[in-house]
């Protein structure tokens, strides 16, 4: 009979930490698969975040480095330009790519580093507790926007991807999403897109995952995912920005 | 390679060193009294194979190497006080990740935006850390240009045999100045074994370069063996110069460029027959706290800086209370001169 589904080997066999209905579980088998599909697993370096993520390389069997929080494309940018034969990414979450590694992101972007970003946008700090990101929506409450981030004290959601998308060095831009199963379907196929990209020496790619945190979100598991499709993608419109 | 001298600036010096050591990757921003030194690796490293890299700023600089050296490459940064200031959180991430690097601090004067006068102010900053953590860096001072080159050699061999960044602090003066240099002969070239880089896990268990260690007693055990290496290296790594220290009565401590206008005002006062010596620090951490034990207690000390007072403190607790220590120090684009040392010891005798 033909094994048509199985655990990814770029994926240990363990439990995550993270909490029920989180995302980045998701996402993390989402890069092993492409990762595994693509026979890149034994040349394929990851760089984990500062966030929720930091402890990615323990589910990831795979080569990893840490970064400081934001650094992750300036460390990445090195470990390509000193190992070009290897496949380098970062998987970076709102605050580390759009907040205070802004500088990092726009300039490794701008270089056109041979890159695969994996951004996940959940809307809001984790690992510290619920504040606000640069993507949190207007209105939306966190432990520092008490009654909702308000535009006048706060400024706007922070669209990233596609101030990215303007730059002649970044070759491949999509907003995704984990809501239902096609978007799963769907942010696969563009993570894998992005490391394909790297393979064919094309430049840039950065994939921005919507993924729930039902936690600071003050949303079961459920509703989490119907907060996505019904308010999030509102904001954040999913498909081809470049 | 062709034994030659040339005439070269310090800041040119320790890139030519840091090339024949084998550095290959390089990455800084762009600050006064060190552009020689980035300018030089622009020039000459994709030459030599390396990968240089004008970074959007010294945080990104300091992280690539990170990345660099976690990839397996011998790498360096340079950068001046307030771009030194901003490297710290990539230096104690490097400590914490045990990961080889050299990094050149081509001090101006503080704090702040300062000026780009010459100064020792950053002696704590290098010596203690800088960043947080319990971690250290080797400090190695230079005197002269050739110093600058030798040491910058010798910086990527104790990197790379300690797996620690090691720092080169050097001031303006040194950085600007030319004198000729004694090329090495040999080039080393052949990379450093590094088993925990990063290179991709074919045929082992994948690598992790990391200082996170939130498990519980985990992140003690990983400090106290960081602490065993330190000790290792202040047993093993002190280097220092000693100048007629036999029959001094007053012995002058003073490292990097202060040390040689230091040295001029020992040679003048023992033409005039005071018996006066000179302790100049090479390693700053580890320093070397042996040059100052098992002498006469009647020895008075001297420190000269330009800095109001932080090797000095170093030296004390090498005195630990046996002898007397005086300072004289200026910083802020003054320099005290050879007739202020002259003069004070002259009140000390």
């Amino acid at each position: 009979m033909e094994k048509i589904f199985a655990h990814p080997e770029a994926l240990y066999d363990v439990s995550t930490h993270y909490c029920p209905g989180c995302g980045h579980g998701i996402a993390h088998r989402l890069v092993a698969e492409v990762v595994d599909e693509l026979g890149i697993r034994e040349k394929t370096i990851g760089i984990a975040p500062v966030g929720c993520a930091v402890v990615a390389y323990d589910y990831w069997k795979f080569d990893c480095s840490e970064a400081a929080h934001g650094r992750a494309l300036a460390v990445a940018t090195a470990i390509k330009r000193v190992r070009p034969q290897n496949i380098v990414f970062t998987y970076q979450g709102d605050g580390d790519l759009a907040a205070i590694g802004t500088n990092e992101t726009i300039h490794a972007a701008n270089r056109g580093e041979n890159l695969t970003v994996v951004f996940i946008n959940n809307a809001v700090y984790g690992m510290t507790g619920g504040q606000m990101a640069p993507t949190t929506l207007l209105g939306q409450k966190t432990s520092t926007t008490v009654n909702g981030r308000e535009k006048e004290k706060h400024g706007y959601p922070l669209k990233i991807s596609e101030m990215l998308a303007l730059l002649p060095g970044v070759c491949y831009v999509e907003r995704v999403s984990l809501h239902n199963p096609q978007g799963v379907f769907k942010a696969k196929q563009a993570i894998k897109q992005a490391f394909k990209n790297q393979m064919d020496n094309s430049g840039f790619s950065l994939v921005e995952v919507l993924s729930p945190c039902p936690t600071y979100w003050g949303l079961s598991p459920k509703e989490s995912l119907d907060w996505i499709r019904d308010v999030m993608q509102k904001e954040f419109p999913l498909g081809r920005i470049k | 390679m062709l034994k030659k001298r040339i005439l070269i600036s310090g800041n040119e010096a320790i890139a030519e060193g840091a090339l024949r050591a084998g550095c290959n990757f390089y990455a800084g921003y762009p600050i006064t009294p060190q552009n020689e030194l980035i300018a030089y690796m622009a020039k000459y490293m994709p030459a030599s194979g390396g990968v240089f890299i004008q970074a959007e700023s010294e945080l990104a600089a300091i992280n690539m190497v990170y990345g660099a050296s976690a990839a397996g490459a011998r790498a360096m940064t340079s950068s001046s006080s307030p771009g030194v200031s901003l490297k710290q959180e990539g230096i104690s991430y490097i400590s914490g990740s045990r990961l080889p690097a050299v990094i050149v601090n081509i001090m101006r004067g503080g704090p702040g935006l300062g000026n780009i006068a010459p100064a020792q102010s950053d002696y704590f900053q290098a010596t203690r850390g800088g960043g947080h953590g319990d971690y250290r860096l080797i400090v190695l001072a230079p005197a002269g240009v050739q110093e600058a080159y030798d040491l910058t050699q010798t910086g990527f061999y104790l990197a790379d045999k300690y797996r620690i960044a090691v720092m080169i602090l050097g001031d303006g003066i040194l950085g600007q100045m030319m004198e000729p240099v004694k090329l090495s002969t040999k080039k080393i070239t052949a990379s450093p074994l590094r088993p925990w880089a990063l290179t991709g896990c074919k045929d082992r268990e994948p690598n992790i370069v990391k200082s996170f260690f939130l498990r519980e007693g985990d992140l003690e055990k990983f400090n106290l063996k960081l602490q065993k290496n330190y000790e290792v290296i202040r047993k093993k790594e002190t280097r220092y110069e000693g100048l007629l220290l036999n029959d001094a009565k007053v012995i002058l401590v003073a490292y990097g460029t202060m040390a040689r206008i230091t040295k001029s005002a020992v040679s003048q006062l023992r033409l005039a027959g005071k018996k006066v010596g000179l302790i100049r620090p090479i390693s700053l951490w580890p320093f070397p706290e042996k040059a100052f034990q098992l002498r006469n207690k009647k020895v008075k000390y001297l420190v000269v800086e330009m800095s109001y007072g932080q090797m000095v403190e170093d030296v004390r607790l090498a005195v630990n209370g046996s002898a007397q220590v005086d300072f004289l120090g200026r910083s802020g684009g003054g320099i005290p001169s050879e007739e202020e040392i002259i003069n004070r010891v002259n009140k000390l005798i």
